[in-house]
């Protein structure tokens, strides 16, 4: 563990997210899930690394208890 | 013209067994006539065991059935002295085109790894192959070596005790009953010897349905591998085209799990299939067609007793990567050599137990790789097909997504990590050849290494001394020398030598790697050696 940046690495959070949620707009459910997937795939083979995509896999894998 | 499957190719003749007064004992009996049965009968015919094969009808498979063949079974094909055929007949094909809904999204190029007597793989109905195994059984007769093959011969029971197994055979002229010391059964994945002894495959993993039909197109078309996902003519389902010898194509669809076989195979709806798929004006005859169904699963044990389990009958696993027929030679490969010292008592019979081990583990790869091309290929969830759907339309844009794209991971041959019978390893040297893989080919001067193998222990010298010979309780081990000053290119030391300056593999009789060392040490090689009889 310890290989996946947890600590803030993105310079304009703000703009990231702005622009992540603008991919999104005028997109059916069924488009953006679309989108989502690939986006997770092409980050993903960018990233490469088989650690890192498994830490951050299990990172995501929050359950919330309720 | 008579079609080859449709010729009797070993006839039903009386056996002397037939009228002798009590059952004749024979060392090996092996039941089916298929690619795995063959292969293991002439493999211990060739090695001086006594061998009978016995078949339920007298012809080779009926339809092309396995088309796929990979280097690693030509290899052991070669070794058992019959690729050459095979290979000659093979389709070779390098260029696939991968279609995706409507349209095609990339095509590539097998670019096969240099140096290998033998291609990734061929083409080649399994009729053929089956053909030219039989040419050598018979070949194999005629120099006076131990086996028989008998037609329209079916076994009606099967029972075992500690020393041999009893199996009752009817014929065209009535029942017999014959012994044997083992007992080898190749005989599908229905085995009748499995349902007769009570055994069953665990592990269902997955079921799926596909139309197979085998056309002779009339026109030009070219020789490459062409997969759909999820085409207008065969929506949520996949569809493969590949091409054989004789002008034969191959087109599977995919049918899914829950169908009407009648329906599917009426000529008819087979023919509105094809022509939505190559074209309303495509002219062909229908050679075969047939439904396969199959199950990704195995026998918990692939031996009880006296009786050996292989190919299909021990375990079976999706079409996609050819790895049904391909993983049964292999499993005969493992197997001969094992049953060979067992037999001529050099070996203990607990060696059969890394039978099992070696070749579950095979089994086991295989139906891990299947399932995920299966996943791949028909999506099991809504999750799960968008990411599918995802890979694929990425693919059409950015190659490197199109690793992740899965239409069938093709069969490689299964490195035996961990297994009992591995000695030492030397980590100077190559992954590839580590301690229970098998023998990467390479050119040696004007041959191969491969066919400087044959069926019993070896001890490879590169750039090492050692003595020509070695006999170690009882059984041989033989030295091939190479040196790199000796060869134009640099194949030894990129996959036997790696960082070392001299190697020594001990190498088994199916060609896989035992053990391997910098230097020679007769101790080191001795032990190794037991350890890989099992003593």
């Amino acid at each position: 563990m310890g290989l996946l940046k947890t600590n803030a690495n993105i310079a304009g959070p703000d703009e990231f997210y702005s622009e992540l949620i603008a991919a999104h707009e005028g997109l059916t459910k069924a488009q953006s899930d679309a989108l989502n997937a690939r986006l997770i795939l092409l980050l993903a083979n960018h990233i490469g690394d088989r650690a890192v995509l498994s830490e951050a896999l299990k990172a995501a894998s929050i359950r919330h208890s309720s | 013209m008579g079609k080859l499957f449709e010729t009797p190719l070993y006839p039903y003749r009386r056996s002397s067994d037939q009228d002798a007064h009590a059952p004749v004992r024979h060392a090996v009996v092996v039941v089916g006539a298929g690619p795995v049965g063959l292969a293991v009968a002439v493999d211990l015919a060739l090695q001086g065991v006594e061998v009978v094969v016995l078949d339920e009808n007298d012809k080779v498979s009926w339809g092309s059935r396995a088309i796929c063949f990979a280097k690693r079974p030509l290899e052991i094909l070669d070794r058992l002295g019959c690729a050459l055929p095979m290979v000659e007949r093979g389709v070779k094909w390098n260029l696939g085109k991968v279609f995706f809904d409507d349209r095609q999204i990339y095509e590539f190029n097998l670019l096969a790894e240099k140096g290998h007597r033998h291609p990734a793989f061929i083409n080649l109905q399994q009729y053929y192959f089956e053909t030219d195994l039989v040419s050598r059984l018979r070949e194999l007769q005629a120099e006076g070596k131990p086996i028989d093959l008998r037609g329209c011969s079916k076994v009606l029971s099967v029972e075992q005790d500690a020393d041999k197994a009893t199996i009752q055979v009817d014929t065209p002229e009535g029942p017999y009953t014959i012994e044997a010391d083992w007992l080898i059964a190749c005989d599908g994945a229905g085995s009748p010897v499995r349902k007769m002894l009570g055994l069953d495959f665990v592990g269902r993993i997955f079921e799926d349905n596909f139309l197979i039909a085998d056309v002779v197109m009339e026109a030009e078309f070219p020789t490459e591998r062409w997969f759909w996902f999820d085409p207008p003519f065969n929506r949520g389902q996949s569809a493969l085209l590949h091409k054989q010898p004789d002008n034969v194509w191959r087109i599977d669809f995919q049918l899914g799990w829950d169908i009407d076989r009648e329906e599917e195979l009426k000529p008819e709806n087979i023919d509105k299939r094809l022509r939505a798929m190559l074209g309303a004006d495509i002219s062909y005859q229908l050679e075969w067609s047939s439904i396969y169904t199959f199950q990704c699963r195995r026998m918990e044990k692939f031996h009880e007793g006296r009786v050996i389990f292989a190919g299909d009958a021990a375990h079976q696993v999706s079409p996609f990567g050819a790895r049904g027929a391909n993983s049964g030679i292999q499993d005969a490969d493992n197997l001969a050599w094992k049953l060979k010292l067992i037999i001529d008592g050099k070996a203990p019979a607990s060696l059969l137990e890394t039978y099992d081990s070696e070749r579950i583990y095979g089994a086991d790869e295989n139906i891990l790789n299947s399932s995920r091309s299966t996943d791949f290929i028909t999506p099991k969830s809504d999750m799960s097909r968008v990411f599918r759907d995802a890979v694929l339309e990425l693919a059409e844009h950015y190659e490197g997504m199109r690793p992740m794209v899965n239409s069938g991971r093709l069969s490689v041959p299964c490195t035996y990590d961990g297994s009992p019978l591995n000695g030492a390893d030397c980590d100077k040297m190559p992954a590839r050849t580590r301690p229970g893989s098998p023998v990467v080919d390479l050119p040696v001067g004007n041959r191969f290494l491969l066919n400087l193998l044959g069926s019993e222990f070896y001890l490879l010298t590169i750039d090492a001394e050692a003595p020509a010979a070695l006999d170690v309780e009882g059984v041989s081990v033989k030295r091939i020398a190479l040196n790199t000053a000796d060869e134009a290119e640099d194949y030894l030391q990129q996959r036997y030598l790696g960082d070392a300056s001299s190697a020594v593999y001990l190498i088994r009789p199916d060609q896989h790697v035992v053990a391997r060392w910098e230097h020679f040490a007769e101790n080191d090689v001795r032990k190794a050696l037991l350890k890989a009889i099992g003593r």
